[in-house]
């Protein structure tokens, strides 16, 4: 994985409240066996009607959105299924960040594991993030901050591991790998 | 500090930490069983093959396919194709993944294959204090057993695939104190989603529920599952009811269940299991059972749910439940009863077990489903199906007008072939009524599979107590 130090961008706002993973990628859509190409099918149905023509209405088929590369969404997004693939539907259509007052668990933890920011933010920036879509923030991965355009800048929790592997690049599997020895001395305690 | 009184989940934490958590790190927790199926693992395997690892407890790795797979008999054991090709792909993959990495596999025509929540307890692998993960949110399900379950995602089946552990922070801890009797037509079902009402789809974020109280004690182990499944649609990652004398009678026998000494040493250790007296939860709530009445959603998520007798809320102002109950075709302030339904599963890891099937069955049995109602019944193992069939109770299915499958997820998810229409409306005793769940446009009612079994001879939405009552 890339680091992922600093992220600056225009922002594409989806306001309603608990869109869950069935939403961000319709499970007609994880019979594949790879990871890639899931951009193309994110907000499936809200996107595109049931002749696959894109809606005119849905936010992600406006000029406006492209080239955004953070969402800003009602609270408890990415609740329900465990799916990976809503993450990698994410990131295949280009966003690196999620903005919400809060992030399903499941969710969260499947976003950091592929370098998906999940920035979890106070009611008050919240609100001011959804009444003005398209603003340029910008996400600081070391100091745990947001900045705002007027120059206000809150902070979000990310766990220090995760920090960590976001900011050097790695991934977890290589630091379970490596506790190996601490591993074979639990199986033969069990 | 031995002493210090521990809850459930904190003792079946502790006994699995290969390290505790840091500032600086998560635990390092160690599984003892994990549960793969054809969806969410692809991804994982095809990771190992790319770093050159290996699984490295096979023994403690079964697979089995249920997500999209087939459920029409023909496609399962009469050498029909599997209509939808990618998954027939998924299933391919999935048997050379098993026998590359030498995973057990219980696969499409195998006699033990089932929903992967259904067939963990059914086997009894799911076992008291044992850390259990599945890459499927509804893992929280072998909670039931007194396990600690969860749901991961594709990158965690690779860890825990090459190394049996993965990175947690430890979660909090929820009591739900369940008191009194739950009335005559009130189901488990009808509880869990009164408990996810109460708590909202968010409410139980950041925690471990653990199931407390006489009402939970009275519930038997299928109950149990039932409660457990939802956990995490109040946005809880596991649920958990302490082992106790009806846990034991479940497991006792079962094919993969301790035997001999192993059994007695077994009970020991479980009967240490359950909560402390005085043991600190980080929240607690109560829950009278005697006041919950058969529930239904009405809405697009499943804390969107009302008593059976009751009127869709009104929340002026609130654009995401507008939209709702547009999706739904439903009005804020409408009765719910009544409303007609053109398709009816009783089905899936929440009511797919063998005495759901026997509650619908005592609805059906010498009654039809309303003319132009489609009814899928879909055990949730194929040992479900036989014990279900040596019963008969295939045959009162079929004799109401129902059509009776081979088992899997089916219509709970709409990528097997088995979906509704478009604007129908499905009273599903499925978990999830999210937009699309059940097919592109569909409108899920979430409800018990007595009020679905009434619904369906009725073709309207009836609470169960009045069917009954006029028979
Ligand atoms: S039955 Fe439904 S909820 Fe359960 S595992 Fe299958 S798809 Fe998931």
């Amino acid at each position: 994985m890339e680091p992922f130090i600093t992220l600056t961008s225009r922002t594409v706002v989806l306001p309603a409240a608990n869109i869950d993973t069935d939403q961000i990628i319709p499970a007609r859509f994880l019979t594949t066996t790879t990871r890639s190409g899931l951009g193309e099918r994110l907000f499936a149905d809200w996107r595109y009607d049931e002749h696959g023509a894109p809606r005119a209405g849905f936010v992600l088929n406006q000029s406006a959105a492209a080239g955004c590369r953070i969402l800003v969404a009602g609270r408890n997004f990415g609740c329900g299924s465990s799916r990976e693939h809503a993450p990698w539907a994410l990131i295949g259509y280009g966003f690196r960040a999620v903005i919400s007052t809060g992030i399903a668990d499941i969710f969260r933890n499947n976003a950091l594991k592929n370098g998906l920011l999940p920035v979890i933010v106070e009611d008050a920036i919240a609100a001011w993030l959804m009444a003005h879509p398209g603003a340029v923030v910008t996400i600081d991965v070391s100091h745990g901050t947001l900045a705002l355009p007027d120059g206000t800048t809150a902070s979000f929790p990310l766990e220090p591991f995760a920090r960590h592997c976001l900011l050097e690049g790695v991934d977890e599997l290589g630091f379970l790998l490596a506790q190996s020895a601490d591993i074979e001395a639990f199986e033969r305690r069990a | 500090m031995a002493s210090t009184p521990q809850t459930l989940f904190d003792k079946i934490w502790q006994r699995h930490e290969v390290s505790a958590e840091s500032a600086a790190t998560p635990a390092v927790l160690y599984i003892d069983l994990h549960l793969v199926h054809e969806v969410t693992s692809p991804q994982a395997f095809t990771v190992l093959r790319e770093r050159g690892l290996s699984v490295r407890r096979p023994e403690l790795t079964l697979a089995t396919m249920d997500h999209s797979t087939p459920t029409a008999t023909a496609q399962v054991f009469g050498g029909a194709p599997i209509a939808v090709d990618a998954a027939a792909r998924q299933v391919r993959e999935l048997e050379e993944n098993c026998r590359h990495f030498g995973v057990e596999l219980l696969g499409l025509t195998h006699q033990q294959r089932g929903i992967v929540h259904v067939i963990g307890p059914e086997l009894g692998l799911t076992q008291p204090g044992k850390t259990i993960v599945c890459g499927d949110s509804h893992t929280s399900t072998h909670g039931a057993l007194g396990a600690l379950a969860f749901g991961i995602g594709t990158t965690e089946v690779t860890h825990v695939l090459a190394t049996q552990c993965l990175l947690q922070r430890k979660p909090r801890t929820l009591a739900l104190n369940v008191s009194g009797r739950l009335a005559a037509g009130v189901t488990a079902k009808d509880l869990i989603l009164a408990i996810i009402g109460r708590l909202g789809v968010a409410g139980g974020n950041g925690h471990v529920i653990e199931y407390r109280g006489e009402t939970i004690a009275a519930l038997d182990m299928e109950e149990r599952m039932t409660v457990c499944n939802m956990s995490i649609e109040a946005g809880a990652r596991a649920g958990m009811i302490a082992p106790d004398e009806t846990t034991f009678a479940y497991l006792a026998g079962r094919p993969r269940a301790p035997a001999g000494e192993d059994w007695e040493r077994s009970l020991v250790r479980w009967r240490e299991l359950p909560s402390d007296r005085g043991a600190r939860f980080d929240r607690e709530l109560d829950i009278e059972a005697a006041a919950v009445e058969p529930m239904i959603t009405y809405g697009t998520n499943p804390g969107m749910v009302i008593p059976i007798g009751g009127h869709i809320p009104q929340r002026p102002g609130d654009a995401a439940f507008a939209r709702a109950l547009e999706y739904m075709g439903l009005a804020a302030g409408e009765a719910i009863k009544e409303q007609p339904v053109d398709v009816v599963f009783i089905g899936s890891c929440t009511n797919g077990r063998l005495s759901d099937l026997r509650t619908a069955a005592s609805v059906l049995r010498g009654r039809r489903i309303a003319r132009g109602l489609t009814m899928l019944v879909v055990p949730g193992s194929q040992q479900v199906k036989r014990a279900a069939e040596a019963e008969g109770l295939d045959r009162v299915f079929l004799e109401a007008g129902a059509e009776w499958r081979e088992s899997g997820c089916s219509m709970c998810i709409g990528m097997n072939g088995d979906v509704a229409g478009r604007g129908q409306y499905s009273i599903s005793t499925s978990n999830r009524n999210f937009e699309g769940r059940q097919g592109p446009g569909v409108r899920t009612l979430l409800a018990s599979p007595l009020t679905a079994a009434a619904s369906a001879v009725r073709g309207r939405v009836t609470d169960p107590r009045e069917l009954c009552a006029t028979a």
